[in-house]
């Protein structure tokens, strides 16, 4: 039995059905307990599991990330919530230089099961130190996993093996899909790591994104469609690790690629996807893989040009174009 | 004696002017001029007015998000009264009132509020810092601003501000201790406000005043009554002399309450008591103000009249500046990620498109090279 929920619901039932299951789970951040979470997206938990392991904190981004880091030495399974992905470069040392690296300098003596998790990505008028997209900044870190869903059935099973994962795991929402509705089963799913997803079938040309970009790309494809231009959308759903192998599979078929990546184009996940296509598919290409990237500025404030700088159908149509020009 | 006390301490709490308009003559005569302070009321007022508009102009879909003042206006507007036009004000989001008074036109705040980077833009001579939207970031900010104004050997200081909130972050304690040990012309103003968002000062600070924080840094403390314009330009101008001439900082905790919510985007019915809020709109500061004006009959029903005729002038007069701004452009992202602009973003410019497209950028950074900076 499928129901159709609200992607913060889907989150939501993911971390509670993860508490009942397992007492080492708890959720720790600001405004997570007695607000309900400022996006309302653990609305219900404070009552259903208590103070103990549903935890308002200061606003001290880096003291719990870090303290999230020695209860996870300590076997425990934090799920720490950062209001915005954004304010988690206050605490960049523990994120990226403790918690992902705890194993390695352990000699594999102690982990760090933790899900770090929040909005990413432009929330819409947020300005630029609010708005950031972290997967490019985040992704180049060894020994970090990062999901970043754009649907609710994807948010709760993805969400149900982070938390189950026993590695650092970065969990990227947008909160401009909070109130998005999908259709989500009643029955226990997990939607495993590494396993990208074809999202629209097509044989003119791949095109691969994560998260929010997605339904943009699903845009743009309509549009192409029109124009005879039929192309495959594939969503990653995980960047770290990364499903080459349908992303290499799909352009051997459509020769064709375009990668949508929300993060600044330099040295990040889009980079990284076209450098592997044309190492994995070089015979197979018939032009340059295409990239559609945020212009290489701060975000804007002003809603005219966010909307402008972000990647948006627009563009991912006329880098779809510009790479099958010669098909 | 093997235990004995090697440091004690106590906190002083200053008021002068109180709820009721009891005044206290030996602490307050001769602090701020009558006319002064005729002139301080009417500013307090229009700041409220604007506060009211700026809330509408959000609900009315006119502006995107406004963190409101109502209720924190003596905390700023006492520092910059008390403080010298050149000394670096360095704000949050609740100190409108103290930054007018500094020099930042009133339509700067609304720009930004409305979603324009602009509204960041600081007009020659006034010293102030861009929004720091990221908590407790600006206190930082403030010592370097000292530090280099003692370095330039300049007289000037650096006043910033914070929530109560704030000072969990890592940055109030380093800001805090850097000026401290470096011995810099600091002064840091915490608007304990009650709440932050929906947490409540103690989750954030469990001593029984955020003021004592700033003696384990080894700096002179204070707490002040916040809605008492008086005893704001008291503190302030102990603590202004003791960071020019001495080179030295002070924290002071400033006790104030948040009438109205944390933004609009909140609804701060759903967590704290009406009567709290009933009991805090007693202490406004500027009914208290007014009440002292009535005591010395420096004020009569027909000026508040005249002020509250003003107040609305003044304030759509600003909106209407505001709103004529013309739309940002492409250009105002482009031109100033770097000082000067590299030959990469002329192109993502003129097209709007990253180079990753794969159009031959050749032919467009001619055209573009030839163009000075438009702004
Ligand atoms: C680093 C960071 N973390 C979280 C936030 C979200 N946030 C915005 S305002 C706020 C509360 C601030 O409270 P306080 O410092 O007391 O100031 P007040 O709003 O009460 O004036 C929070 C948590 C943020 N802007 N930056
Ligand atoms: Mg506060």
């Amino acid at each position: 039995m499928t129901r159709t929920i609200e992607f913060r619901d889907a989150l939501r039932e993911a971390m509670s059905e993860e508490m009942r299951r397992d007492q080492r789970v708890f959720l720790m951040g600001e405004e997570v307990a007695e607000y309900n979470g400022a996006y309302k997206v653990s609305r219900g938990m404070l009552d259903e599991f208590g103070p103990r392991r549903v935890i308002d904190t200061p606003i001290s981004e880096s003291g719990f990330a870090g303290l999230g880091i020695g209860a996870a030495m300590m076997g425990l399974r934090p799920i720490i919530e950062f209001m915005s992905w954004s304010f988690s470069l206050v605490a960049a040392d523990p994120i990226l230089n403790n918690a992902p690296k705890m194993l390695y300098m352990s000699g594999g003596q102690v982990g760090c099961p933790i899900v770090y998790r929040g909005n990413d990505g432009a929330g819409g008028q947020l300005g630029s130190t609010h708005s950031w997209c972290v997967e490019a900044l985040y992704s180049n870190v060894p020994g970090v996993k990062i999901a970043i869903p754009h649907t609710p059935y994807d948010a709760k099973g993805l969400l149900k093996t982070a938390i189950r994962d026993e590695d650092p795991v970065f969990f990227l929402e947008s909160e401009r899909l909070l109130s998005v509705t999908g259709e989500v089963p009643e029955e226990e799913y997990t939607v495993p790591f590494g396993q990208a997803k074809i999202v629209r079938p097509g044989k003119d040309c791949t095109v691969v994104s994560f998260g929010r970009p997605v339904y943009f790309c699903l845009d743009a494809a309509e549009e192409l469609a029109k124009e005879g231009i039929d192309c495959e959308v594939i969503d990653g759903r995980t960047i770290r690790p990364l499903d080459i192998d349908t992303i290499v599979a799909s352009v051997k078929n459509t020769n064709y690629c375009v990668v949508v990546d929300q993060s600044w184009s330099f040295a990040s996940p889009g980079s990284e996807i076209a450098a592997q296509v044309h190492q994995h598919c070089f015979d197979d290409l018939d032009n340059y893989v295409g990239r559609v990237h945020s212009d290489d500025v701060p975000a804007p404030y002003a809603q005219n040009l966010e909307q402008e700088m972000l990647p948006n159908a627009r563009k991912i149509t006329e880098a779809v174009r510009a790479v099958t020009y010669n098909a | 004696m093997p235990v004995k006390t090697v440091y004690e301490t106590s906190i002083e709490h200053v008021s002068i002017l109180d709820e009721h308009g009891k005044f206290d003559a030996k602490l307050g005569e001769g602090l701020i001029p009558d006319e002064d302070v005729v002139k301080l009321y009417e500013h307090m007022s229009v700041c409220r007015h604007y506060d009211e508009v700026a809330f509408k102009l959000q609900r009315s879909g006119r502006m995107g998000t406004y963190p409101q003042n109502m209720g924190q206006e003596a905390a700023s507007l006492g520092a910059a009264y008390a403080l010298q036009k050149d000394d670096w004000f360095v704000t949050c989001y609740r100190e409108n009132a103290g930054l007018f008074w500094h020099g930042l036109p009133m339509e700067h705040v609304l720009l930004h509020w409305m979603g324009d980077e602009r509204g960041n833009e600081i007009p020659e001579g006034c010293y102030c810092t861009p929004l720091a939207i990221p908590i407790g970031t600006q206190m930082l900010h403030a010592a370097g601003l000292a530090w280099a104004a003692k370095y330039n050997g300049e007289n000037r200081i650096a006043c910033t501000f914070f929530g109560d909130g704030a000072t969990s972050e890592g940055d109030f304690h380093e800001a805090a201790n850097f000026a401290a040990n470096l011995d810099l012309p600091v002064v840091f103003v915490c608007q304990n406000n009650s709440w932050a968002i929906s947490v409540p000062t103690k989750i954030q600070c469990s001593a029984p005043t955020v003021a004592q924080r700033g003696i384990a840094y080894g700096m002179p403390c204070v707490q002040v009554d916040g809605n008492d314009l008086f005893a704001m330009v008291k503190v302030i101008r102990d603590a202004a002399v003791r960071a020019r001439d001495e080179k030295r900082p002070t924290f002071i905790e400033a006790v104030t309450y948040r009438l109205g919510d944390h933004t609009t985007a909140d609804d701060a019915r759903r967590y704290r008591d009406a009567d709290e809020v009933e009991m805090w709109k007693k202490r406004d500061p500027l009914i208290r103000l007014r009440l002292f004006l009535d005591e010395r009959k420096l004020w009569t029903t027909k000026k508040e009249e005249a002020l509250q005729a003003s107040a609305k002038e003044i304030v759509s007069a600003v909106v209407k500046r505001a709103e004529e701004i013309a739309e940002p452009t492409t250009n105002d992202i482009f031109d100033h990620t770097f000082a000067e602009i590299p030959p990469n973003l002329r192109v993502q410019r003129s097209t709007l498109r990253t180079h990753s497209l794969g159009q031959d950028p050749s032919p467009l950074r001619d055209t573009q090279a030839a163009s000075a900076p438009t702004r």
